[in-house]
C-alpha cells in the first residue's frame, strides 16, 4: 500500500535540507555580503583587524553564496558593445606595407618602381610600373604569407594576393579573417575585464555575445557614461616616422602617410608615415614617473622584439624626428639624438600627475585592438532598484499568503501539506539560484511569484484526483495511491511543455527574459519535486501515524 | 470541517452545446485583434524601436507641459513625456518617463543627447533625479524584435511536436491553434489599450503559451483517458465528461495563479505592471481557450477512436474503472 522506502525518505529530506542550507545566507543578505567582501579583501591585500571583524560576521563553515541581484534590483550600468573587428584588417595591412615594399624593391629590375595606391579599407594596393613583372611580383608578395594559426584554418595562409591590371592587391584570407576576429574578440574581452578590475567593482559581468559583441554589466556604478569612460578609452600607442610638420590640416599627405594633430600645440599638424615602427602592443610595462625637469611623465619598456625594432630604427635615423602618437594625436615628436638600445623610454608632455597615472594604467592594460560601438546603454539608479526589491518582497509575501490561505481552506490538512511543500519550494529555488550563482532580476521575481501560483497546480491535480478516486469507494490509502499515480501523466505533460518554453526563452532571450526563464525553469523542477515527493512523504508519514478510515479532502 | 468547494462535485455542464458559436466568437475576436493591430499598431518600447527612455523623480509635481517645452527646445525629434502613478510612491516621489525617439541612422546612442535632455529637465525642476536611463540603438532593436518573434514561433513549434508525439495530430493542432489564438488576442489587447510592448512582454507571451498549454494538456490528458474508458460514447460526450471532471482543478489552478498575479499587479510596482497585466489576461484567455478553442477544434477535427490495447476490451462498458495507459495494475 502506501509505502516509501527508507532510502527514498532519507534522500528527499537530504535534498530539502541541502536546498534550505544553501538558501539560508540570503536571509542575512547584507551581513553575508560584508563577510564575502572582507574575505576577498583579505585574500588580495592582506588582513586587518577591521576586515577580520567583518569576515567574522558570518561563520566560515556555512555556505556563503548569495543570489546575485541583477542591475534592475541593485542599480548599475549595462552596455552592449560591438567590436569593429574590421579595424584590425586595416592595421594589419598598414603593418604589411613595409614588408611588401622591401620584397618588391629587391626585384626592381623585373617589376619596376612601386607605388602604394589608395584602396578600400582592409586591402593593400600596390602599383608596379612594369606590368610584365606581375607574375614575379605576385610570387614575391605571396612568399610573405604565413600559415593561419587556428584550428579551423589549418593549411591555409593568411594573405590573399591577386593582380588587378598593374596593381598587386593584398588582403587577408577568409580563414585568417576568422582567426583574427577570434583573437580580436578575446583580446577585447581580456582588456575590458582588466580595465574594469582596475577600478575594482563587485561582480561585473563581461560576456561575449554572438560573434562580435560584448555585454558588460557593472553593478553599483554611477552611470553608463562612467563605464564607457573606463573601457572606451583606446590608448593606442604607436611610434611613427615623421615626414614633415605643417599648420594645414588638409595637407595632402601622399599615399602611405597621414596627417595627425598635435596634442598640445594648437594648429600644429604632423605628416607621418602610416606604418608604425613599434606599437603599444609590444609594451611590457609602463609606469607614471617624472622627467628631468620634475614634470609628470610616463616611462615604458618594450618586449625584446619591440626593443630590437626600436633600437634598429633609432640607430638608422639619428637626426630625424619621430612621433609618439596616442589615440591619433601626436604627444611629442622629438628628434632622435642617439641610438636607443635596451627598449625603454619616457614619454613627456603636458600631463598632470593624474593623467600620467591613468595613461600608464591604460598602456599597461594594453590597447583595445579595435574600436567599440555601443549599441545599448542602460543605467539604473540604486534607489529604483531598492524600490523594486521592496515592491517585489511585498508582492511575493502577499501572493504567498493568499495562496497558502486559499489552499488550506480548500483542502484542509492536505492543503497544509501542500503549503509546507510550497514554502520548501521557494527555499529550494533560492538555494539553487545561490549555488549556481544565477542573477535574480525583477522579471525573475515575477517568475517566482508565478511559480507560487503554478506550483500548487501539481498538488491540485493530485488532490482532485484523490477526491475522484474516493468517490469510487475505495479505502483512503488506495485513493491516495491512485491519486498520485493517475495524476502523474498530466503533471508530467503539463510541466514538460512549460519547461520547453523556459528553455527556449533561456536560449534565445537575453537580459530580463533570461532571468525570468531561469527562475521559471528552476521553479518548475523544484515544484514538481516538492509536489510529488515532499507532499507524498508528508501524507504517508501522517497516514502511518493516524490510519484514518475516511479522508477529509 | 467543511472545505471550500468552488465547483460542485458532479457538474455536468454542456460545454459543447453551442461549440460552433464559441469557435465563431473566437474567430471574430481574432479578427478584431488583428484589425486593432493593423490600425493602431503596438506601442513598441525602446527594446524594439530604439531610442532612449529616462525615468525622472522629483519632489515637485510633474509638469508635463513644462518638460515638453524644455525638451522640444532642443530639437531632437519626437519625444513623449508621461507621468507615472503608483500607490507605492511616497508624496515626495513624482515620477515621469521621458522617451526620445532613436536619432536617425545612428548605430550607437549619443551621450550628448542624453546630457542635453538631462540639463534641460534640470532647468525645469532643479531637484530632478534620473533614476534610470536606458538607450537602445536601432541596430539591436531590429534584431531583438526578430529574435522575440522567433522565440514565440519556436516555442509554439516545439509544443506542436511534443503534443503530436504524446497524443495524436488532432490534439496537437487543437492545442497549437489555441495557443496562436491566445497570443494573437494578447497582442490585440496590447495594441488596443496601448500598453508599452517591450522585451518583458515577450517573456509574458511565452509564459501565457506555457500556461495555456498546461491547461490544455491537462484537459487533453483526461480526454485521452476517457476515450479509452468510454469507447462507445460520442466524442462530444467524452469531451464534456472530461472537461467537467477536470473543471474543479482548472478553476483552482487559475484562481491560485490569479491570486499571485493580482498581488503582483497591485503591489509589484509600476516597472513590471505591463508584464503582469499580460499574464493576468493570459490566464483568462488560456483557460477559456483550453475548453472553447482547443477542445472544440478537437470535436471538429474528430479523433481516432481505437485506442485500445487488445486486453482493455473487457472494460469497455464504461462502468468499471478504466485502465489509464500509464496505470498498469488493476484493482
Amino acid at each position: 500500500m502506501l509505502q516509501i522506502d527508507t532510502w527514498k525518505r532519507v534522500l528527499i529530506w537530504a535534498l530539502v535540507v541541502a536546498g534550505l542550507v544553501l538558501a539560508a545566507p540570503n536571509l542575512f543578505y547584507s551581513r553575508v555580503e560584508t563577510h564575502n567582501d572582507a574575505v576577498k579583501a583579505i585574500e588580495t591585500s592582506g588582513s586587518t583587524a577591521e576586515l577580520e571583524a567583518q569576515a567574522g560576521q558570518w561563520p566560515e563553515w556555512l555556505p556563503s553564496d548569495l543570489v546575485n541581484l541583477g542591475l534592475d534590483l541593485r542599480g548599475g550600468a549595462h552596455l552592449l558593445a560591438e567590436v569593429r573587428v574590421a579595424d584590425v584588417y586595416q592595421s594589419r595591412m598598414e603593418a604589411l606595407w613595409p614588408d611588401v615594399r622591401d620584397a618588391l624593391r629587391g626585384a626592381r629590375d623585373e617589376v619596376g618602381t612601386i607605388r602604394l595606391q589608395n584602396s578600400e579599407p582592409g586591402t593593400l594596393r600596390v602599383r608596379i610600373s612594369n606590368p610584365d613583372g606581375m607574375a614575379r611580383a605576385l610570387e614575391l608578395v605571396r612568399a610573405l604569407a604565413q600559415p593561419v594559426v587556428s584550428l579551423t584554418g589549418a593549411g591555409a595562409t593568411d594573405l590573399e594576393v591577386s593582380g588587378d591590371g598593374s596593381d598587386v592587391v593584398v588582403q587577408l584570407s577568409e580563414a585568417e579573417r576568422q582567426a583574427t576576429d577570434e583573437r580580436t574578440m578575446r583580446q577585447s574581452l581580456e582588456i575590458i575585464r582588466r580595465r574594469i578590475d582596475e577600478v575594482g567593482t563587485r561582480e561585473p559581468t563581461i560576456q561575449r555575445q554572438g560573434s562580435d559583441r560584448i555585454l558588460i554589466q557593472v553593478p553599483g556604478i554611477g552611470s553608463a557614461t562612467e563605464l564607457k569612460d573606463i573601457i572606451g578609452t583606446t590608448a593606442q600607442l604607436t611610434f611613427q616616422p615623421v615626414v614633415s610638420r605643417t599648420t594645414n590640416p588638409n595637407e595632402s599627405a601622399g599615399s602611405g602617410n597621414e596627417v595627425l594633430p598635435s596634442l598640445d600645440e594648437d594648429g600644429v599638424y604632423y605628416v607621418l608615415e602610416q606604418a608604425p615602427v613599434v606599437t603599444g602592443e609590444e609594451l611590457v610595462d609602463s609606469q607614471p614617473s617624472f622627467d628631468q625637469n620634475g614634470r609628470p611623465a610616463v616611462t615604458f619598456r618594450f618586449n625584446p622584439s619591440g626593443a630590437r625594432k626600436f633600437g634598429d630604427y633609432t640607430a638608422e635615423n639619428i637626426g630625424s624626428p619621430f612621433a609618439i602618437v596616442l589615440d591619433d594625436e601626436v604627444i611629442s615628436a622629438p628628434v632622435i639624438q642617439s641610438h636607443i638600445a635596451g627598449g625603454s623610454g619616457i614619454i613627456t608632455g603636458n600631463f598632470s600627475v593624474e593623467e600620467s597615472t591613468n595613461l600608464a594604467v591604460l598602456l599597461r592594460a594594453g590597447a583595445l585592438p579595435a574600436g567599440l560601438d555601443f549599441l545599448e546603454e542602460r543605467t539604473i539608479g540604486p534607489e529604483l532598484g531598492q524600490d523594486s526589491i521592496d515592491a517585489g518582497k511585498l508582492a511575493t509575501g502577499v501572493a504567498f499568503a493568499a495562496v497558502l490561505i486559499f489552499m488550506a481552506l480548500t483542502y484542509g490538512l492536505f492543503g497544509i501539506f501542500a503549503n509546507v511543500a510550497l514554502i520548501l519550494n521557494i527555499g529550494l529555488i533560492m538555494g539553487i539560484l545561490s549555488a549556481i550563482g544565477a542573477t535574480l532580476t525583477l522579471p525573475g521575481i515575477a517568475g517566482i511569484v508565478l511559480t507560487v501560483g503554478m506550483a500548487v497546480d501539481a498538488n491540485v491535480l493530485i488532490f482532485e484526483r484523490i477526491r475522484e478516486e474516493l468517490k469510487s469507494a475505495r479505502g483512503p490509502a488506495r485513493a491516495i495511491e491512485l491519486g498520485y499515480e493517475r495524476a502523474l501523466s498530466a503533471i508530467i505533460d503539463a510541466n514538460l511543455t512549460t519547461i520547453i518554453t523556459a528553455v527556449i526563452l533561456y536560449v534565445i532571450g537575453s537580459g530580463p527574459v533570461r532571468g525570468f526563464a531561469i527562475t521559471l525553469g528552476l521553479g518548475i523542477v523544484t515544484s514538481v519535486f516538492t509536489a510529488i515527493w515532499v507532499t507524498r512523504l508528508l501524507i504517508v508519514i501522517w497516514f502511518e501515524r493516524r490510519r484514518p478510515r475516511t479522508l477529509e479532502i | 470541517m467543511r472545505h471550500l468547494r468552488l465547483v460542485k462535485d458532479d457538474t455536468s455542464f454542456d460545454f459543447f452545446k453551442h461549440w460552433k458559436l464559441w469557435l465563431g466568437i473566437s474567430g471574430v475576436m481574432l479578427m478584431l485583434a488583428m484589425v486593432s493591430f493593423g490600425v493602431r499598431g503596438l506601442n513598441y518600447g525602446i527594446d524594439f524601436m530604439g531610442g532612449t527612455t529616462i525615468r525622472t523623480e522629483s519632489a515637485q509635481p510633474v509638469d508635463v507641459g513644462a518638460y515638453r517645452q524644455a525638451i522640444d527646445a532642443l530639437g531632437i525629434g519626437d519625444s513623449t513625456i508621461s507621468e507615472v502613478f503608483d500607490p507605492s510612491f511616497g508624496p515626495e516621489q513624482n515620477v515621469a518617463m521621458v522617451r526620445i525617439q532613436a536619432q536617425d541612422d545612428e548605430e550607437a546612442v549619443t551621450p550628448e543627447t542624453i546630457a542635453a535632455v538631462e540639463a534641460a529637465l534640470q532647468g525645469v525642476a532643479p531637484d530632478i533625479r534620473f533614476v534610470s536611463v536606458e538607450s537602445v540603438g536601432p541596430k539591436v532593436s531590429g534584431e531583438l524584435i526578430q529574435t522575440a518573434f522567433l522565440a514565440v514561433a519556436l516555442a509554439i513549434g516545439a509544443v506542436l511536436v511534443y503534443i503530436w508525439l504524446r497524443f495524436e495530430w488532432q490534439f496537437a493542432v487543437g492545442a497549437v491553434l489555441a495557443l496562436v489564438h491566445d497570443v494573437l488576442l494578447t497582442i490585440g489587447v496590447f495594441s488596443e489599450v496601448g500598453i508599452r510592448f517591450d522585451l518583458s512582454i515577450i517573456a509574458a507571451l511565452l509564459t501565457i503559451v506555457g500556461y495555456s498549454l498546461n491547461d490544455t494538456v491537462v484537459v487533453f490528458d483526461r480526454v485521452r483517458e476517457n476515450l479509452i474508458k468510454y469507447k462507445k460514447r460520442p466524442l462530444k460526450e467524452v469531451l464534456n465528461i472530461s472537461i467537467n471532471e477536470t473543471l474543479s482543478r482548472t478553476i483552482m489552478t487559475s484562481l491560485t495563479t490569479l491570486l499571485a498575479l493580482f498581488a503582483l499587479f497591485a503591489l509589484g510596482g509600476d516597472v513590471i505592471r505591463g508584464f503582469v497585466f499580460a499574464m493576468i489576461w493570459g490566464v483568462f484567455v488560456g483557460t477559456y481557450s483550453s475548453i472553447f478553442v482547443a477542445s472544440a477544434l478537437l470535436l471538429w477535427l474528430g479523433v481516432k477512436r481505437d485506442w485500445s490495447k487488445p486486453d482493455a476490451e473487457a472494460e469497455a462498458n464504461g462502468t468499471s474503472k478504466a485502465k489509464g495507459p500509464s496505470a498498469g495494475a488493476s484493482v
